[in-house]
């Protein structure tokens, strides 16, 4: 196979030339259409201290209306923050590195990759998880609509699908089907479950409408 | 019985008792194929289902695997000193430690050797592994172990590697001895007088399954008793292999896989990572966490073969195919004989043709060991078979649905005796599929003299699975107060087979679906399942769980005769009461059956049969595309996609749309988007080992406009007549596109995926277009 789309012959010398590197990563860049919009990996800005590496720093995150003050090491991200330290698990890891959505939670309202936020940056801001859309027991309207609508297989995804549409419904309470697409671009379902999920949002956007 | 054998399962399969008494199969259904919501969609949309990496443990250790950096390279001393003083470091294991020696088998290729081979024979071959309080102190310790390689001379190109002169994968040289042709009727002598020959070499991409939760599992020891919570398709082929490497009795071994965050036939396989994950659990007296990170998953957790498959065809004037013939040429990696399993069934099997005689030739490459991917084989035998089916069309001057309709098969051509199909329902898809889709309409439309061209195209495709068979055994208890259990081993990989099973207890015994509770997918509490996959968990499950509540429901009817004094065949059960059929006043409340009171509860057991001697059993599917071509930057947009499916009986109409609906997307990705790149000139190592470089399909790339068509021709092959519907789902939804490119650019792609560089290149390349193939013709 080959797989070198400017099908100019590369020297077979051995160990590596940047042109030849260049031919070859050039490839993995082109062929999709671009993603996250709304969902944007880009961390508030932070109010932590310097501390040292290795060294603890204390934060005080407020999750799903719950003041948490820890001590966490600078490089934690706010997903293990919220995964292994607080065991909110509803919030999944896919990629820890901003390219899959599935960590995908509110912060100040807004759509933020968990796993591209360091929990020091998150400290004193207002967070919101998947367990933070029900109320008691009871689904919020968004979780309503995608189990209504069906919209997931595996499910892995979903609690970062139904953050991101919580997300554009907080900004575009009535989005039209490509806002939708655009609004959800930032979050992979590989069961492939998008059309059930446009349907979803569409649904949770006329429920919220409606007061529910 | 003696079960089939299933591609992906080690061995031979267990046996299971004949059925003692099998239902007949329904007239008409309440709640089976009625679009009910998931038993378990509130689990998966709350965040409370707790898949196998959410497992928390009181005092669990987080593990880091360290995988060789090298496509080809000997370990010669690896130095974990260092790494053994880094904080929170509990274990270390590598190759020759006490308790390290642990035998490993490469699957169904037979490959033998150990946990921490030496010889590392791509870039992701384990070399160790480590256990910390945190994950980023193992990930630091592994950072810290220093290892001296002997790199070797690599080769991962198939061509490359088939040269007498490079280097050896493995002892015994890099071209596996491959298996004899298949060959029926004279294919040389009907190229000579056929009408139309066309000859065209096709290509695909490797791709990389991706299921959005990771590889891996959370083990506990309780003595000699090892728990494993594992991300699987089947926690028994997990049991097995586990209980294998460490030399542990299966009771010993207990495979949770309640929630699995996706597989799509990489999760069939069994990894390293539970054996190693048990290793240091044993090692520290503390349970284990161990999933891979995304990078790995690219590099190691399998992968669909790139193939080269040249096709050769030929037809009569009127359409008539008379010759098929083709070579396949794949990898399936460094340590899998498979790189071009599964793709010439379709090609000697979907339509109707004499002679066909079709090769195949793997060879070992330093690259990650290729997974049974959904439908193995299959799309890629259809990106050729279907590409080929067009330009034919072109060539005769024929459209391309008549040509299929021309060539339809009854029979199963490539299996002994000829069998006829249970039903296909081929011819039907190809038929309704056209009309819902406008497909005459859209053929014809003119096209706009704009940048943006628009065209139509249609694909077919069949699965070689699809039909089920045992083993299966379920059991279905009925408590006194008519809820129930049902209880089966299977995995519920996110095709709904919680929900479909308890709609069919649910139809059979009348207990609504929110009195019925679920056990499954865990060794230690449910009945042997093969895994989840191919397409055959529905035809399989299915006729076990519909023959487990019917046991259930033939006892309760015994006890109720007993004591309304009438005979069993005269009753009925209707909204919780069993009720005599001739006299609708004869009847008792079941909380009133005293028999049954007496009991408390009722267990029933269902066991799959065979399927019907004679036939075969398979899925069928038609795709049709439209697509929009950006002439100026090369963009493929699908824009409406109908997917018409013969899966016999649809047991929930929601999830089954879902899962087409998800076959096409991942079709998608096979012909647009989804491509591992690998470094071949220069280190042999895979550049797109993450979902950046890796294209994913994302929801711009899924058109919202999506329809599928149901054509179930009631087939009785089993009682419930449901076949599969995963695997060919995905199928034909890369040709079609690709047809629908060249109906809208007039330049055929016969390498997938049609990146923005390769239409733009062909579209360079663009000769005059013969008549035969501009539009409207």
């Amino acid at each position: 196979m080959d797989h070198d789309n400017t099908d100019k012959p590369a020297p077979a010398t051995p160990g590596v030339s940047r042109r030849g590197f260049i031919t070859s990563v050039g490839t993995g860049a082109i062929g999709v259409a671009a993603a996250a919009s709304l969902v944007s990996a880009a961390p508030p800005e932070t109010q932590a201290d310097v501390v040292a590496a290795g060294g603890m720093s204390s934060v005080s995150l407020v999750v799903n209306g719950r003041r948490h003050t820890m001590l966490v090491e600078p490089r934690w991200s706010l997903l293990y923050v919220l995964r292994d330290r607080l065991g909110l698990t509803g919030t999944k890891i896919g990629c820890e590195r901003g390219e899959c959505g599935a960590c995908t939670v509110l912060i100040d309202g807004k759509a933020r990759y968990a796993c591209m936020t360091l929990a020091v940056e998150a400290d004193g801001r207002d967070i919101t998880t998947i367990e933070g859309l029900m109320t008691g027991e009871e689904l919020g309207t968004t979780q309503q609509a995608f189990a209504d609508e069906d919209a997931f297989q595996c499910g892995y995804c979903t609690p970062g699908q139904v953050m991101a549409a919580e997300s554009l419904l907080r900004v575009n309470p009535s989005p039209t089907l490509d806002e939708i697409r655009q609004g959800m671009a930032g979050n992979l379902c590989r069961c492939g479950a998008y059309a059930h999920i446009f349907k979803a949002v569409a649904k949770a956007a006329d429920l919220k409408r409606q007061g529910r | 019985m003696k079960p089939e054998d299933l591609y992906f399962w080690d061995g031979p399969l267990p046996e299971t008792q004949a059925p003692t008494s099998t239902p007949e199969p329904w007239t008409e259904t309440k709640v089976v194929g009625k679009p009910v919501t998931r038993v378990d969609a509130y689990d998966r949309v709350s965040g409370s289902a707790i898949y196998p990496s959410d497992v928390i443990l009181p005092d669990m250790l987080h593990a880091a695997i360290l995988s060789c950096p090298h496509a080809h390279a000997m370990v010669k001393k690896v130095d974990t000193s260092a790494a053994a003083k880094t904080p929170g470091v509990r274990a270390i294991l590598v190759d020759g430690q006490v308790g390290a020696n642990v035998p490993w088998y490469g699957g169904r290729s037979g490959f033998a050797s150990r946990l921490f081979d030496p010889h590392c024979r791509y870039e992701g071959d384990e070399v160790a592994v480590v256990a910390a309080d945190t994950i980023y102190q193992a990930w630091d310790a592994v950072r810290a172990i220093k290892v001296e390689y002997d790199v070797l001379p690599r080769v991962t190109t198939v061509a490359e590697a088939m040269k007498p002169t490079a280097p050896a994968v493995r002892d015994g040289g890099n071209v596996p001895q491959a298996p004899p042709p298949y060959s029926r009727g004279d294919v040389d002598a009907a190229f000579k007088t056929a009408d139309v020959v066309l000859e065209h070499t096709f290509t695909t991409p490797c791709e990389l399954h991706n299921p959005m939760e990771l590889f891996g599992c959370v083990v506990k020891w309780d003595g000699p008793r090892l728990t494993v919570w594992e991300s699987t398709q089947g926690v028994y082929a997990v049991q097995s292999t586990v209980a294998r490497a460490l030399n542990l009795p299966l009771a010993n071994v207990r495979v949770i896989g309640h929630y699995m965050g996706g597989g799509f036939g990489a999760k069939l396989d069994t990894g390293k990572y539970s054996i190693m994950a048990a290793l240091l659990a044993k090692k520290t007296g503390r349970p284990v966490r161990l999933f891979v990170s995304r990078e790995e998953a690219c590099r190691s957790m399998g992968n669909r073969p790139a193939n080269t498959i040249t096709l050769k065809a030929a037809a009569k004037k009127d359409g008539t195919l008379v010759a098929l013939q083709s070579r396949v040429v794949g990898s399936g990696g460094a340590y899998s004989e498979g790189g071009t399993g599964g793709v010439d069934f379709v090609i000697r099997e979907l339509y109707a043709c004499p002679n066909v005689k079709c090769e195949n030739q793997s060879a070992y490459v330093n690259a990650g060991p290729q997974r049974a991917f959904r439908a193995p084989g299959h799309p890629q035998g259809a990106w050729a078979l279907e590409g080929m089916m067009d330009a034919l069309a072109a060539k005769l001057g024929m459209d391309p649905v008549d040509l299929r309709l021309k060539n339809i098969a009854l029979v199963s051509q490539s299996r002994n005796g000829n069998p006829p199909y249970s039903t296909t329902g081929f011819a039907d898809c190809l038929r309704e599929g056209a009309k819902t889709f406008g497909w005459a309409d859209a053929r014809r439309k003119p096209q706009a003299p704009a940048h943006i061209k628009r065209g139509v195209g249609v694909a077919g495709g069949m699965w070689q699975g699809g039909s089920g068979g045992p083993p299966a055994t379920v059991i279905v208890k009925l408590f006194a107060d008519g809820s129930a259990n049902l209880n089966m081993g299977a995995a519920d990989i996110g095709c709904g087979t919680k929900t479909w099973g308890a709609q069919i207890v649910s139809e059979e015994l009348g207990v609504p679906l929110d009195r019925i509770s679920i056990e499954h997918a865990d060794t230690g509490t449910t009945q042997f399942a093969t895994p989840s996959g191919g397409s055959k968990t529905a035809p399989t499950e299915s006729p076990a769980i519909h023959a487990a509540a019917f046991d259930v429901k033939q006892q309760l009817m015994g006890m109720a005769a007993e004591q309304l004094k009438l005979p069993a065949a005269d009753l009925e059960l209707r909204g919780g009461e069993v009720v005599s059929k001739t006299d609708p006043a004869k009847k008792v409340a079941l909380g009133q059956i005293q028999a049954f009171g007496r009991r408390g509860l009722l267990v029933g057991i269902g066991y799959r049969g065979m399927n019907p001697a004679g036939k075969a059993v398979n899925p069928f599917a038609v795709h049709f595309a439209e697509v929009e071509v950006n002439t100026r930057t090369g963009e493929v947009k699908v824009v409406r996609f109908l997917a018409a499916h013969d899966s016999g009986r649809i047991l929930n109409l929601k999830t089954f749309q879902n899962q087409v609906f998800g076959g096409i997307t991942m079709g998608i990705g096979f012909g647009l988007t989804e491509d591992r790149v690998m470094d071949d000139k220069q280190l042999g190592k895979v550049l797109s080992a993450n979902l950046h470089d890796y294209k994913l399909p994302t929801a711009l790339d899924a058109p919202a406009d999506k329809t599928v068509v149901v054509v179930d021709l009631h087939d009785t092959f089993s009682s419930t007549g449901a076949k599969g519907v995963g695997e060919p789902a995905t199928i034909p939804t890369a040709p079609a596109i690709a047809n629908a490119v060249c109906h809208a650019i007039g330049v055929r792609l016969t390498d997938a995926p049609m990146s923005r560089a390769r239409v733009l290149r062909a579209l360079a390349a663009q000769k005059p277009a013969p008549a035969s193939q501009k539009r409207g013709e």
